[in-house]
Order: C-alpha cells, then sequence, then structure tokens
C-alpha cells in the first residue's frame, strides 16, 4: 500500500461508499451484488476442493442402479401412466440428493464460526439477509452438480429424458430454489443448535421424514391417509413433482408447476429471511 | 482538542449475571493506536464487539467515528476495520482470492480493486504467497493477511483483538512493524487489545488496563510507569499494580474459550 502523499484524503474509498446516493434501487442492485459475492466465494472453495461433491455422488447412483434397477424389475411400486420405475424413481433421486446436500450445507457455518471467519463478514456493510442469501444460493450451485450427475445417470439407465431447453431451464430453477430453500434452513439449524454434533444428529434426524414423507421413491395415491397429509405439507413434494414434470418426457405434474414453483419460492425466501435475522447469532 | 474518533459513555454490557463491561468511559483521538489491556476476562474481546456493532451494549452509548453504534450500526462497519482474535482469512481460499472477496464486500471501485488488493499484499510482503491457499501459509502471514483483509477499504478506525497471539517472536516483531507503519502512513487510528506489555509500551500512544469490567487505570505507556511506587517501573509492573497480582479463577476463560485460543494458536504457530 503506498504511503499517503501530501494533500491526498485520507480513508477516501471507506468514505466514497458512503456518500453514493441510496434509493430503493441501489439497495436492491447491491443487495444482489452483495448475495453474488458470497454465492461466488463458496463456488470458489469448490473448485479449490471438490472432493465432497464427488462422494455425495455415490449415494444417488447406488439408489438409481441398485434399488432402482431391482425395484423396476418386481413391479411393486405403481407409477402414473404405467412408465418404467426407473424413469419414476430417477427425479425422485435428483430431489433426493438436492435435499441431502443442502440440508447439511450449514455445517459449514459452524466451522467458520469456531474458526472467526463469520466476525468479520457481520462487522462488513454486507446485508445480514445477503450473507445467508448468498450461503443459500451457494447451495443451489453444489446441488446442481449433483443434477449433472443424476441426468449421466438417468442416460446411462436409458430413462427417457425431456431435453427441449423449457424443460431443462425448468429443471435448473426447481433445483437452484428447492436446494437454496433447504440449504437456508439448515443455516436456521445452524444458527441455533451450534455445535457441529448437534447439528449432525439433527440433520440425519430431518432428512429421512422429508424423503420418506414424499413422493420421491412411491407415488402419493399409495400413501395411507394421515402420511397424504404429511406429504402435502411436505415441501420435497412440491420439487419432485415439478421435476417429474420437467424432467421426464411425456412427464405430467400431478400438483400443477405454478404451485410446486410457487411453494418453493415463498419458502425459500421466508427461510432465507428468518436466516439473516439470526445471522448476528452467531457470534453471541 | 481535537473531537474522539471513537467513544463510549457509560457502555455497559451484562451476560446475565456477569457484567463484562462495566460502566465504560474512554475516548481515542485521530490518529492513536490505543490499547485495551487486561487479563482474561476483564472485558477487552466484549468491548472491541461492541464498538464493531457485533454486539448490543445493555445500557449506555458510543460512538465510532461519529456514528453511533446502534443507531447508526451499518455507517460503522463502512468506516471500521475490524481482525478479530479468531482465524479470520479463509484456508481454502488463497490470499488474492481472500482479499477480493472483501474489496467487493466493502464496494471498493470495480477499477480500484485489483490495485488495493496488490498493493495491501505488498505492503505486508505477501506478493509471492498471492496465489496461494492460506492453508499453507505461516502463522505471521495469516495474521497480516487478515490485516490486509480488514484495510481493503481504507478504514478511519481498524480493530486489532489479540493481533500477535500464537505467534513466536519474530513474526510478532515483524507484525509490530507493519502496524506502525500502517499508523504512520496512512493515519489510521488502531484500537487493539493485547496482554503482552511489552506489546503495548511498543505501539500505544496510550493505554487503558481494564480489570473486571472496568477502566483500573489509563494514559500513556510512559506516565502509568511513573505514576506507580516502583523505581524503573515497567508496563509489567504498572499492569500488576492495577489489574491485581493475585490469580483470580472466576474470571478465567471458560472451556470453549479456551479451546478456540489454543487452536488459533495452534494454527498460527
Amino acid at each position: 500500500m503506498r504511503p499517503v502523499k501530501p494533500g491526498e484524503r485520507l480513508n477516501g474509498l471507506a468514505e466514497m461508499a458512503l456518500k453514493q446516493p441510496v434509493n430503493p434501487l441501489t439497495t436492491v442492485s447491491r443487495f444482489v451484488y452483495k448475495t453474488l459475492v458470497i454465492a461466488e466465494l463458496e463456488v470458489r472453495k469448490l473448485r479449490h476442493d471438490p472432493t465432497e461433491l464427488i462422494l455425495r455422488a455415490v449415494q444417488p447412483a447406488l439408489w438409481l442402479l441398485v434399488f432402482g434397477q431391482v425395484f423396476t424389475r418386481v413391479h411393486a411400486i405403481p407409477t402414473p401412466g404405467n412408465i418404467p420405475y426407473i424413469d419414476f424413481l430417477a427425479p425422485g433421486v435428483l430431489a433426493q440428493s438436492m435435499l441431502f446436500i443442502a440440508i447439511f450445507s450449514g455445517i459449514s457455518l459452524i466451522w467458520e464460526r469456531d474458526l472467526g471467519v463469520i466476525h468479520k463478514f457481520l462487522a462488513s456493510p454486507t446485508p445480514r439477509v445477503a450473507l445467508a442469501a448468498g450461503k443459500a444460493l451457494s447451495g443451489g450451485v453444489r446441488a446442481l452438480t449433483q443434477a449433472v450427475i443424476v441426468y449421466v445417470l438417468a442416460v446411462i439407465l436409458s430413462v427417457k429424458i425431456d431435453w427441449s431447453p423449457i424443460s431443462l431451464i425448468g429443471v435448473l430453477i426447481a433445483i437452484l430454489l428447492g436446494a437454496a430453500g433447504f440449504s437456508a434452513f439448515s443455516l436456521i439449524i445452524a444458527l441455533l443448535v451450534k455445535t457441529r454434533e448437534r447439528f449432525m444428529g439433527i440433520g440425519q434426524l430431518l432428512t429421512m421424514p422429508f424423503f420418506f414423507a414424499s413422493s420421491a421413491i412411491y407415488p402419493i395415491s399409495i400413501m395411507p391417509g394421515w402420511l397424504k397429509v404429511i406429504a402435502h405439507g411436505n415441501p420435497l413434494t412440491y420439487e419432485v413433482d415439478a421435476l417429474r414434470a420437467l424432467m421426464l418426457s411425456g412427464g405430467t405434474s400431478s400438483l400443477g408447476l405454478a404451485l410446486d414453483f410457487g411453494v418453493l419460492a415463498l419458502g425459500t425466501i421466508v427461510l432465507v429471511i428468518i436466516a439473516g435475522r439470526l445471522y448476528p447469532r452467531a457470534v453471541t | 482538542m481535537p473531537i474522539p474518533i471513537i467513544e463510549t459513555v457509560a457502555l455497559t454490557r451484562r451476560f446475565g449475571e456477569l457484567t463484562a463491561v462495566d460502566n465504560l468511559n474512554i475516548s481515542v483521538e485521530p490518529g492513536e493506536v490505543f490499547g485495551l489491556l487486561g487479563p482474561n476476562g476483564a472485558g477487552k474481546t466484549t468491548t472491541i464487539k461492541m464498538l464493531t456493532t457485533l454486539l448490543q451494549p445493555t445500557s449506555g452509548e458510543a460512538s465510532v467515528a461519529g456514528f453511533n453504534i446502534t443507531r447508526q450500526a451499518s455507517d460503522v462497519r463502512r468506516v471500521i476495520g475490524y481482525v478479530p482474535q479468531l482465524i479470520s482469512a479463509d484456508g481454502t481460499l488463497t490470499g488474492y482470492e481472500n482479499l477480493m472477496v472483501f474489496a467487493k464486500l466493502y464496494d471498493v471501485p470495480r477499477g480500484e480493486r485489483k490495485r488495493q488488493v496488490l498493493e495491501g499484499l505488498s505492503f505486508m510482503g505477501l506478493d509471492d504467497a498471492a496465489n496461494k491457499l492460506v492453508r499453507t501459509y505461516s502463522g505471521g502471514m495469516i495474521r497480516r493477511l487478515e490485516i490486509v483483509q480488514s484495510i481493503i477499504h481504507r478504514p478511519k478506525v481498524l480493530f486489532l483483538d489479540e493481533p500477535t497471539v500464537g505467534l513466536d517472536p519474530l513474526a510478532r516483531k515483524a507484525l509490530w512493524e507493519h502496524i506502525s507503519q500502517l499508523s504512520a502512513e496512512h493515519g489510521t487510528t488502531i484500537l487493539l487489545t493485547t496482554h503482552l506489555m511489552e506489546e503495548a509500551d511498543h505501539l500505544c500512544s496510550r493505554v487503558a488496563i481494564m480489570h473486571h469490567g472496568k477502566v483500573a487505570a489509563l494514559g500513556a505507556p510512559a506516565d502509568l510507569k511513573a505514576s506507580i511506587d516502583v523505581d524503573g517501573a515497567t508496563l509489567e509492573d504498572v499492569f500488576i499494580h492495577f489489574a491485581g497480582d493475585k490469580l483470580e479463577p472466576e474470571s478465567g476463560a471458560n472451556y470453549r474459550e479456551t479451546r478456540q485460543t489454543r487452536r488459533t494458536a495452534e494454527r498460527l504457530g
């Protein structure tokens, strides 16, 4: 850093930002920008060490190659329109791997808290909600890497995939929204429980109910009445429904895509705001 | 008298029964290097956390660079830099990336960013390590990088919480030079905490010795030394005189804090 020349105004950079005019538009654009900066940071970390993403790919592979192939043979589960069970399962496994990667993403916050990284972010002029939104968005990006793997597996298993650009973009948005929502949920847990052990315990406890009380591996129509009720309140059901309609060639939505995306978008926004509000708890 | 750049008025923070910071009144002038000294649990870190807007005061007020820490928290955040006691650089990113993130978060104009980052790296002698992952850095390098992170936007006030904890004597001396240079060349006001008397003696124009959340003594190191009844007194003697010489188990850090401090020391060491 060069010495300050005589007459040069000290600390100009810090003050410059203060003097910028504030109107709703600049507030929104700054918020979006800060969110992207945080998300970029997380993505850079993944680029330096993608081990986690590779390890995470094992689980969907097992579900599709083992569980999926066996259950396709036994014809035990009725599928809408009598499509092969493996076709029915592929979007479910995609939703599942999104859920798993997102729901454990909050652990990074506990690491950062123990290290002290988070203190510096909170002392910077970054809006708290942007800190949470950036983390949630990076959860979405992580889940997209899983989507690529599930698509490759689906092609190998000759699942009839809808390759139209609109459907692919739809899948992309559904994954980003869903993963961002579950990541924000994960952040909230991390901010409340504060220790790694409790966080992992709660994460393990929650993933299975989300997974089994959704239409990921069997249709809602064969569930007992009480489970149907729970399934309709489960955001993963809407995720799976949207993915099944968009990923499969000739796929249809049983709940309606507008409702699916509405639930995912609203849920994500609410959870991100709550996580942002709780963020300052990370340092107390 | 210049207008103080940091001023606290009856600043108080309680955690349940414990009063960590008790009715604190200090004022720091622009350009000063001000030291907060005291044993563990004296309230130094709590004071810094309140001044950096991370913690709400229970009562009392404080202003930093003319902004109220509770009512104008987001303005305060723009004009300060903060290096926490724990590690704040991300080990899984390179030094350059660590700096760039903060240049963006602090709204350093796009055209200025790269120059600020490169100048910061060379100021702290980190040019060669810019593109290496921070987890390969030595303890002294990590601390220097963290300081660059916190001054990338040229703050008016820099808060350093135990900046040399866990560093070996050589790295510590090198860091002192950098801090003195930063103060001399940029005129940045620096508030630091330490429990090393030598450090305070070397760096600070004034110190406040904190004990049980209160200021036990305040003044220039030389004046404080002269004020006690010991010939050839060191700041160490002053500290013992005002902060008491008996071990007080109840004032120590708790298990989690101790674990974190030791871990930080281990990573930096």
